[in-house]
This record gives C-alpha cells, structure tokens and sequence, in this order.
C-alpha cells in the first residue's frame, strides 16, 4: 500500500547573516536549482511542490508560498505550504514523502526557506498573547531553564555546552555552505564568550541565518531511472504534544520519546546507537545534543552527555552528531529542519563532501519546534527497504 | 498516476455559527472544543480514535506569529498526537490527511480550520498575500483586486451585474435554512441593484460579509468509515494547483487552474450538487463556467460564502457542507471547491459519491 520513497537530490544556499543580493524567490531559487541539478532533473520532471517556512511574520509576507509560485515552478501544479513551528523543514520534507508514499505522485519538490535579515524574528516571536507565557528576548530566554534543569538532572558538568559548540563549529568549518565557519574556535574562546542566557554562551547559540534548502523526492520509479545514488525513506515520525500543561516534562518530551520508538520501529532499529551511523539532530543551543540523544533514545536518561564527552559524537567517533555543523552553524529557521533531512541524505548518498562520514549507510534527520512540542523525523539508507 | 491506497470518506463535519465578531481569543480554541465533541459524538468516536489530525490557519489573520499552536490547546493532545498544519485554508490540511490515509498510514482523521477576521482590517490584511517587493507596497486590497476581476468579466460579457445581485439573493435564501449563516433572508435583486457600489462594480451584497469562524472534518477509510455513518460521502478524488502570482499575465475572466482540477477528476458529469468558495457574485458565476456545471447542478445549496465566510474555515467547510448532501441527505454525486490568494489564484476541486 505504502510506496517506496527515496530522496533524488538536495540543494542549499551559501546561509549567511543578510542575502541583500537577491529576493526571497531568487533564494529560493538558488536552493531549488541545486537541488534539481543534484538529481539530474528539471523543474518539468517535478509533479507537486511542497514549501514550509517558519511564522509568515518573520518576514512580512502573508502566506509567501503564493507570491513565490513562480519562482519555485509551481504554477500549474500543485503547490502545499506547510508551517509547523521549528520543526517545519521536518514536517515539510515528512508532508513531501507522503505525497511520494501515497501514490498521489511520482516526483515531489520540497523547499522551505527563512530570510531572517527581511524582518526580526526575535520581536516576532515577543507578541503578547493572552494566557501564555511570553517568549520575550527570543527562544533563547525560553530554553535555558530548560537546560539547566537537565544539569541539575544529570548531573552534567558545565564543560558539555562548550564542547558541543567546539564540535560543531569546527564541523562547520568544512562545510562550504554553513553560515558560521570557526576553524579557530576553542573550548576558551567559547568560555569567554558572552553570557546571553545562563548556561547558553553567544558561542553556544545558533547564528540568525537568511537561507534556503530543497530536497526532491521520487517514488520507486523514479530512483531507480535516477542515474546517480540515492537515500531510501526507511521511517518516518510526527509526534506533537501541547506547550504547557501540569506535569509536562520539557527536558525530556513525551513527544519526542514517542516520535523516535515510532520511527526505530519502522526502521527496524532496535539499537540506534549501534545501527544508526551518523545522526543530524535540531541543536539550536549547544546543550541540546545531549538532551535529544536522551530523548532520542542514542542513551539512557541521565547519560547523553557521556557520549559527547567521550567523542562518540564527532565525525570518527561511533555516532557522529552533525557533521554539517548542524544548526549551531546556520539557521534559517524555516529551512533548518530541512537541512538536517537533507544532510542525512547527502550522507547516506556520499554526497556530503569534506563532512562525508565514511561508510555511511544508515542515517537520521531530526526536527523540533515551539516550546519543544512538535517533532518531526526520518531514518534514511542507501539501501533500499 | 492511477490512485493507490484504501477509499476514504467524509464522515462528519461541523461548523460554527458564522458572526461578525465574536468573543473569543484569535487562537480559535473556544470555537474548536464544542466542534470536536460535536463531530467525534455523532459517529461514537473519541480522540483517541484519530490517528491523524491536520489543521489550517494564518498568523497573519491573528497578527501574531505561531498563532495555531495553542489550538493545538483545543484537542488535549497528551498522550501525544500525530498532528500537522498548513498555513492556508483547511481544504488544504484535508488534501494532507487524505494524502496521508491513503498511505496507509492511519486510518481516521480529523481537520480543522479556524480564522477570527474582526482581529484586523481583512482586506488590508490580504493585501500583504501580493509580490512583496512590486505590488504589496501599493496595498491593492482584496476587494479591489476582486472588483478589477468583476470589472473584465463584465466587459467580456462573461456576466451583468444583475446575474451578480441574483447570485446574492438566491444565496441569501439559501441560507434561511443555515442555523450557521452569518446573512440570510429574502431579498430583492432591484432593491439590491439600487445600492451604492463599495468596489465599482462590486456592491457590498457582492462580496462575502467578514466572519469569525471554525469549522471541523472527519474523514475515515474502508469499514471505519462504512461504521461510523450509513452513508459516507467517499471522495473519488482532489485535485488542486496554484496560478502564477503575477495578476497582469492571469486570465482573471477565467480559472485555468480550477478547469484543470476538475480535467484530472474526470470532468463535472453526474455532480447533483457543488459548494463552491466563492467570495464574491461573479466569481460564482465563473467558477461554474470553468468548472463545467450544467444548469441543473444545485450551487452551494447551504448559501455558501457570501452568507458566512470564516476565513482559512470556508473552504474545508465547503467540502463538509457538500459531503452533508450525501451523508444526510439524498445526494449521489457532489462536489466541493476551495480557493485561496488573491483573485482564486490557487484553486482546489474535490468530487465526493455516495457508493
């Protein structure tokens, strides 16, 4: 019933603080265009498109995914707009594939964006909203109790935070498409940096990024007329819970547990950190590598940052978390969840240049957004389920 | 591509009463809470029997970012939920969770839409739907760009703005019978005609009036559909695409994008009844030429937008209000139509069948 589904190609931009060089449709297009260069196809070949973006208010633009039709190829063809808080690029790529998996067609073009420099997305998130607790000063201000309660929970020492930033900065360093390249940095250059929100550093904290990324996918038919390698869809996840209610765990979400058991079964995976060979994990704060490989169900509760302490998550170490950089490097909020997608694919593709992890067959995407309630995730393979 | 997957149904629909403004927040929970119980009751379901829930709404409309994510507040969604969102109407969160049922996925679920327009000026509001950097500056609003559309029609010889105002009117007494409606009554086309224009040529009887809405789908594939209701309402396919941006290279006399949904559905033979979403008369009128509807096809028998019309609600709630002629009525063939952006540049065509 379910069709097999595959990613044919990815695209990104080169993310950076303001693109004043060109429109929200020419980013767009530069993603869109790679991405279709990437398999080996044109906008013709494309049967529906599907574009996610995190809140329209980020940039003024009131549903943009009608103004941009054009500029993604859409006209005349089915076009969806997605928008599931940070998770979007996720569940942008997830909505994608179940238009592959249906049946409903044959090659789908997914494509999220956030052009962060048009607006500021920190004083559109700080509206006040009646009954709600206000999100002022940006997600940061939101998070970092978070974090410090998984330290008081843990156990954790205050090292983990940096050592993560170090990571994946210089990761990013070998990504000529990341936004933040820091070749230079040090677990002191990190130490000394600002402190914005304790225990996040403005080292620790992910950049404001104007950016693009478009994957397409393909049915069965489609991958195998593919000239070039490709990622099979093994699983895929959604799960969402609300924002605030008595009792609700934020550390370790409920949702988030439920999304990862859905997509290792599917995936036939009964120990992720055994089979699973390299992992793009939503980081948006230094500290939530370790909370989202507890989450994740890569360690026990309590045991996360053992593994980032002990090198298990850098590129050579057993689960390598981000190779890309990950979103400490570049986010375009929108399209940040997408880029975790998209990267695993690469992996899994060997497309992923000099963040190639070697050997890699079996890799993971993963997305979160709101006040981490809303996940979105996938296991990609070279091999075919 | 042939169609793959299990048949599914429209199973259960709900909306609420259409008003100007209403008291609620613009998060669309205290409209939604009385419409899910409503529409899970009626078939014996509970939340736990939804596998998948799909919702539409605008930040913009509410004027404040992440504005669905507390109606995520509205379903009690703990344990967690298999849910997403689409930033359009709600015809289009329903396209999704078909997609997604008929990957077989899972096996129910349930869409909803929800706008609260008295919290802005809407037609300034849609303005900000045009090319950001050429046209949305000049702020050409909704109605005015709709009055531009009526305007062609009119010179084409396409319609008169006496065929608008009868479009009005019927509508209007239509909706006598819609304890949703926001407009109803009987009303005199002459009388009508002799009204101020708002829009050359647009009167305000032409346009929809603004509305504070919510309304509620429930879809079910095989046998739990076929359990839940005697008469499902099986869709037999949507079709939906997206026009270019540009208003000066579209036909606006016409809706290339509408013919071509109903082109991939097979065609209109056989359809007994048509919701369509239609904001304004003439666009009635156009859309029943481009979707090919005969005289004998019954148009948006529940008085349709122009006497209500919750926005990013109006278009899921055309689909539950033509599914409604079969599940509780008499029906055997319906269709529904959404739209969306500026002058129906994005049009979506969904045929339904009692069996």
């Amino acid at each position: 019933m379910k069709q097999r589904a595959a990613v044919l190609g990815t695209g990104q931009t080169h993310h950076t603080s303001r693109r004043t060089d060109v429109s929200l449709g020419g980013l767009c297009r530069e993603a869109v265009d790679r991405a279709l260069a990437d398999a080996g196809l044109t906008s013709a070949d494309i049967d529906a498109v599907v574009l996610g973006k995190a809140p329209d208010l980020f940039e003024g633009v009131m549903m943009p995914e009608l103004a941009l039709a054009d500029a993604l190829g859409a006209v005349g063809k089915p076009l969806l707009r997605v928008h599931t808080a940070g998770s979007v690029g996720g569940s942008t790529a997830l909505v994608a594939t179940s238009l592959v998996q249906s049946g409903a067609h044959r090659r789908v073009l997914a494509v999220t964006f956030e052009k962060q420099s048009e607006s500021n997305a920190m004083w559109a998130l700080s509206i006040p909203i009646p009954f709600s607790m206000p999100v002022h000063a940006g997600a940061g201000g939101y998070f970092a109790p978070h974090v410090r309660s998984y330290i008081r929970r843990s156990g954790a020492p205050s090292h983990i935070g940096m050592m993560v930033a170090v990571k994946d900065r210089l990761n990013g360093a070998l990504n000529p498409y990341a936004h933040l390249r820091q070749s230079d940095i040090t677990m002191d250059s990190v130490r000394a940096s600002t402190m914005l929100w304790d225990p996040i550093r403005y080292d620790e904290t992910c950049p404001s990024s104007d950016g693009a990324c478009a994957v397409v996918l393909g049915d069965e038919t489609a991958a195998e007329q593919s000239s070039r390698s490709v990622a099979w869809i093994h699983a895929t996840a959604m799960r969402t819970e609300p924002t605030m209610f008595a009792g609700r765990d934020h550390v370790n979400p409920r949702a988030g547990q439920d999304a990862a058991a859905a997509l290792w079964r599917e995936a036939g995976i009964t120990d992720p950190l055994a089979e699973v060979d390299v992992a793009e994990i939503y980081v948006p704060f230094s500290w939530f590598e370790p909370m989202w490989l507890e989450n994740l169900g890569f360690a026990e509760p309590g045991q996360g940052w053992k593994l980032t302490e002990s090198g298990v998550t850098e590129i050579g170490g057993r689960l390598p978390v981000n190779p890309s950089g990950g979103v400490l490097c570049s986010n375009p909020i929108g399209a940040s969840g997408l880029l975790r997608f998209a990267e695993a694919a690469m992996q899994v593709m060997g497309r992923a240049g000099e963040h190639q992890v070697d050997g890699a067959r079996t890799a993971m995407g993963h997305a979160y957004g709101g006040g981490s309630q809303f996940f979105a995730m996938w296991v990609v393979r070279s091999s075919k389920p | 591509m042939t169609p793959t997957g299990p048949a599914v149904a429209v199973v259960g629909f709900a909306q609420s009463r259409s008003v100007r403004i209403s008291d609620t927040t613009t998060n669309g929970v205290e409209l939604l809470i009385p419409l899910f119980h409503d529409v899970l009751e009626r078939v014996g379901m509970t939340k736990a029997d939804v596998g998948f829930w799909c919702s539409g709404s605008s930040d913009y409309l509410a004027g404040r970012a992440f504005s669905f994510v507390t109606a995520v507040d509205a379903i009690g969604a703990f344990p967690p939920i298999n849910e997403s969102h689409v930033e359009c109407d709600a015809a289009w969160a329903l396209y999704e969770a078909w997609q997604k049922i008929r990957t077989g996925e899972v096996q129910t679920a349930l869409i909803y839409g929800f706008g609260k327009s008295s919290a802005g000026v809407l037609r300034r509001v849609l303005a900000l739907q045009t090319d950001p950097y050429s046209i949305a500056p000049l702020w050409p609003d909704s109605v005015s760009i709709a009055a531009l559309q009526a305007r062609l029609g009119l010179e084409a010889g396409l319609w008169t703005e006496r065929e608008m105002a009868e479009v009005a009117a019927r509508s209007r007494a239509d909706a006598v019978t819609n304890p949703t409606a926001q407009l109803s009554g009987l009303v005199d086309v002459e009388k009508l005609l002799a009204e101020p224009y708002l829009a050359d040529p647009l009167r305000m009887h032409d346009c929809a009036p603004i509305t504070d809405g919510a309304a509620v789908v429930l879809l079910a594939a095989g046998d739990r559909a076929r359990d839940a209701v005697d008469r499902p309402a099986w869709i037999t396919g949507i079709e939906h695409r997206v026009e270019s941006s540009a208003l000066g290279i579209r036909d606006l006399t016409s809706s290339p994008s509408s013919a071509a949904g109903i082109r991939a559905l097979g065609g209109a033979d056989g359809v007994e009844v048509a919701e369509l979403h239609a904001p304004f008369t003439h666009q009635e009128l156009l859309l029943r030429r481009a979707l090919g509807l005969g005289d004998d096809v019954r148009v948006s028998p529940s008085g349709g937008v122009l006497t209500g019309n919750p926005m990013f609600a109006a278009g899921l709630a055309r689909i539950g209000a033509a599914a409604q002629q079969i599940i509780e009525s008499h029906a055997g063939k319906v269709l529904a139509h959404a739209t969306s952006g500026p002058a129906l540049q994005q049009n979506l065509v969904c045929t339904m069948e009692a069996a």
